[in-house]
């Protein structure tokens, strides 16, 4: 038999993931939450470079969500610019923002990262909170209809509006994870995850470790903005709260939760903490109390995150 | 007696670096050249390690140059140094824990592997077969040390002793014309020492200077061309082995004043 | 003039409450190297025990004191339950911990009291004191006077008692500190307690001006962190200034500036800080040890 590499097979379980588990779905309600999890796993899949690669910390990840989000609402309406070009714009500005704020910020370590991409974070949502006369504050603005589906329909391909978005936001995280993969077992990922490990030793090997962390952050940020923009788009509404620390907090969470070091791990994780809250519905009372009591524990018993934990204990078994 | 002159690869002048008043290395001059092998001994806490940290660009010295191939890199950031021909490893290990034995070795072909960031996000050719070549060094090297076995094992679960050749391994791929070695036996048994022994001084004999700290000194008074002595963070005396193992000085800074240092043994 | 005094006032009075629960931080952190983010949580805990015991006909001291006293107590159940089995957990793992701490206390909290909003009676009335043409609150005096208490009580208890000198030294190195004979898990136990009754007095001093209700801890969270982080984490003189800082650089930019950015100056300045100072204005420089 030949040996599938890891990347091989993380690909081929996502693609069956997406394309199996709409069989399975009761209603047409579950397109939306799977479209919910491939969003938040594009976001989650940024950390997974940042943090799981590089070791680097952001507690403000959710403001180039916020960018690319709010992109999409106001490109098309002020300037004329086609959603989609809205996409594309937002991770620029985004990548152009990590890129200023990353110099100075990534020279920190540890905490001081935490609280100054966590300032950062803030002041984005501020922004966003603030600018009325832009954003219309905190109540949200309206997001333009991204016209993918009518063009679909043009060509005979007839899909509702859950599907659609499950299918784009699903090829969207294929392809995000794919450039996580390549980027692993490249030169590039292979002294991100170098000064990880150890910062001094990267150094006299000849990394250039600030520029190598600010690649990170930069890519990381793409990834936030572009999943930003996903979830503008599916909602055709978008409110400061995707900028805010909550949702930085939820990125980081769901990908430690699932396994910060592997692609896969980081978006079971995402699955996870986005269905948790469907399934907690019936008691919603105690909603906050079992996610909080989820991080804790799994911090403390899984370390390094669910799907790391649970294969190597199949693993143990098997042999 | 200073031994600069057209052929000095690196040349270090006058160098210091105090830490919060206290002076841990003060005034220390030498010069290697190429295919040499420098030793600096002395007892624990000589400040052996804090030099190196200064010459490899880790620390930024207070007082003094250094000098590579004639040119001044007093404080130049290690990825630069890098660059410039110097490689190093270390007393305690920095090995890249999570990654593999083979991907540690990699991460030293770093200058010559790397590339535009896109091409390795969208896994180009370029990208694929620069990680290649990389690959079938880094495996060479590997062979060279003797861990060609142990390519796909996660570097955190080797020994000490497979760990500091790992680390001489990545050293070597940054393909240096001076090495910088803290304590390489450290911590390895008498056949693995011997094997160390043999590898640097093919490594010097293939014209790559050697600097060296070792605390083994029956190692280092069998391979070494020269020998700088340091105690409380001064040099107290150089020369070649006979000559430092005869000094009075010497022998009083590191055994008491009865014994030789050629009996000494770590 | 009259009007920058003002906003003086009201500056030191945020400010107060914010360099308290930096100490707060400031205590854990060097206990146990590990960020609290539940550490608002404290503070909301303080008002809202003390507000429900109140209301439950407990005289306001008595009802004060049990908020301290049972916060204190959850915050040593939060180290052994949380903290102590996830030692030498990496940072982010233990920044996930501490959130997730302060997440279940939230939802146990308006599970057992409730999400309204809450106060309960300043301590000494609400007539404004006016001084030099501005006015400040009577408990503004008792939020800035209970900060400068619990630093100097911190200070003598650090440096003039074995047991704080015990705790400094477990900070600075716990094996050290275990061989010398110092039991370095009462130290963590001592540490949170500590920790968690400054947050809950923090709550008890500030809930008459600033109200609580379940969610106000994040926010305190954020702003002691910011605090502490300026001051430069680990130094509880830092904290103090840090807090302080941070309250006053909110109360000027919300009294010249805009009401609506207050929290983003004070975000703006500590990059500042930080990018000339990476360790803060009074935090240890580290070197590389290789």
């Amino acid at each position: 038999m030949m040996k599938i590499s890891p990347k091989t097979a993380t690909l081929l379980v996502l693609t069956a993931l997406v394309a199996i588990t709409p069989f399975f779905f009761p209603s047409g309600y579950y397109y939306r939450v799977g479209a919910l999890i491939f969003v938040n796993g594009l976001a989650v899949t940024g950390i997974v470079i940042l943090t799981g690669y590089a070791g680097q910390i952001s507690l403000g990840h959710a403001g180039f969500a916020g960018i690319g989000g709010y992109a999409c609402a106001l490109a098309p309406v002020h300037w004329g610019i086609h959603p989609a070009l809205a996409v594309v714009l937002g991770a620029a500005i985004s990548a152009g923002l990590a890129y200023l704020v990353g110099r100075p910020i990534l020279r920190l370590k540890g905490y001081y990262l935490g609280v100054a991409t966590l300032g950062f974070g803030i002041l984005v949502s501020m922004v966003l909170n603030n600018e009325r006369d832009l954003t219309r504050g905190p109540d949200g603005i309206e997001v333009p209809e991204l016209g993918l589906r009518a063009v679909l329909k043009d060509w005979g391909l007839n899909l509702s509006n859950g599907e659609f978005w499950y299918y784009f936001c699903g090829l969207f995280l294929i392809v995000g994870a794919w450039i996580a993969l390549n980027l692993h077992s490249s030169p590039a990922g292979r002294a991100l995850r170098a000064l990880h490990g150890s910062e001094v030793a990267a150094r006299t090997v000849g990394i250039d470790v600030p520029r190598m962390k600010l690649q990170a952050f930069v890519i990381s940020a793409v990834y936030a903005s572009v999943s930003g923009s996903l979830l503008a788009l599916q909602n055709k509404f978008i409110t400061p709260d995707v900028a805010g620390f909550m949702h930085s907090i939820e990125m980081v969470t769901m990908a430690v939760l699932g396994g910060v070091g592997s692609v896969l791990g980081a978006i079971f994780g995402a699955g996870i903490l986005t269905l948790l809250p469907q399934v907690l519905t019936v008691f919603a009372e105690y909603e906050q109390m079992v996610l909080g009591l989820v991080m804790v524990l799994v911090m403390i018993f899984l370390r390094e995150g669910l799907l790391p934990s649970i294969l190597r204990r199949l693993r143990g078994r098997g042999e | 007696m200073t031994r600069e002159d057209k052929a000095t690869l690196l040349s270090v002048d006058g160098l210091g670096i105090a830490f919060g008043g206290l002076k841990a290395v003060n005034d220390v001059s030498f010069a290697v050249k190429p295919g040499e092998i420098v030793s600096i001994i002395g007892p624990n806490g000589a400040g052996k390690t804090t030099l190196f940290n200064m010459i490899s660009g880790i620390y930024q010295p207070s007082m003094g140059r250094v000098k590579l191939s004639g040119e001044d890199v007093t404080g130049v950031e290690p990825h630069l140094l890098a660059r410039r021909g110097m490689s190093r490893t270390f007393q305690n290990l920095q090995i890249f824990q999570s990654m593999t034995v083979l991907e540690n070795a990699v991460t030293g072909y770093h200058l010559s592997e790397k590339g535009p960031i896109l091409a390795d996000l969208l896994s180009l050719p370029g990208s694929r077969r620069r990680a290649r070549a990389a690959e079938e060094g880094a495996r060479k090297l590997l062979a060279r040390v003797g861990l060609d076995r142990a390519a796909e094992r996660e570097a955190g679960n080797l020994s000490y002793g497979s760990l500091k050749r790992l680390e001489i391994a990545r050293a070597l791929a940054l393909n240096p014309k001076i090495l910088l070695l803290d304590e390489p036996a450290a911590g390895c048994n008498a056949v693995e020492t011997e094997e160390i022994d043999h590898l640097i001084a093919e490594v010097a004999a293939s014209g790559v200077a050697i600097l060296l700290v070792e605390h083994d000194m029956k190692m280092v008074m069998r391979i070494s061309n020269h020998i700088v002595v340091l105690d409380h963070g001064e040099k107290i005396a150089e020369g070649d082995p006979a000559t430092v193992s005869q000094n009075p000085a010497v022998i009083a800074a590191y055994l008491g004043a009865d014994a030789e240092v050629s009996h000494a043994d770590g | 003039m009259s009007e920058l005094l003002q906003f003086l006032f009201s500056g030191v009075t945020v400010g107060a409450v914010y360099a308290l629960v930096a100490l707060g931080f400031t205590i854990i952190y060097n206990a146990s190297d590990v960020v609290n983010f539940a550490q608002g949580e404290f503070v909301m805990l303080g008002g809202m025990i003390t507000w429900f015991a109140h209301a439950a006909g407990l005289p306001l001291p008595l009802a004060a004191l049990s908020a301290i006293v049972v916060t204190a107590a959850l915050g040593v159940a939060m180290n052994k339950l949380m903290i102590e089995p996830a030692r030498g957990a990496p940072v982010v793992s233990l920044i996930i911990i501490t959130i997730g701490a302060s997440i279940f206390i939230q939802g146990g909290t308006q599970l057992i009291f409730d999400k309204q909003i809450h106060s309960f009676p300043a301590f000494s009335g609400d007539a404004p004191i006016r001084v030099g043409g501005a006015t400040i609150l009577p408990q503004s005096l008792w939020v800035i006077g209970g900060a400068l208490v619990v630093f100097l009580g911190l200070w003598v208890f650090f440096t003039r008692t074995l047991l704080g000198r015990a705790v400094l030294a477990t900070s600075n190195n716990r094996l050290a500190a275990q061989l010398v004979g110092i039991n370095t898990n009462f130290v963590m136990t001592l540490s949170f307690a500590l920790s968690a009754g400054i947050g809950a007095l923090a709550g008890v001093l500030a809930t008459p001006i600033t109200l609580v209700a379940y969610n106000v801890g994040i926010g305190f969270a954020l702003k002691g962190f910011a605090g502490a982080m300026l001051g430069g984490m680990g130094n509880p003189k830092g904290a103090l200034v840090g807090g302080f800082a941070i309250g006053l650089i909110e109360a000027m930019t919300a009294g010249y500036l805009s009401s609506q950015y207050k929290d983003a100056a004070a975000f703006i300045v500590i990059l500042a800080v930080l990018f000339f100072l990476p360790h803060g204005l009074f935090g240890r420089k580290s070197t590389d040890r290789v």
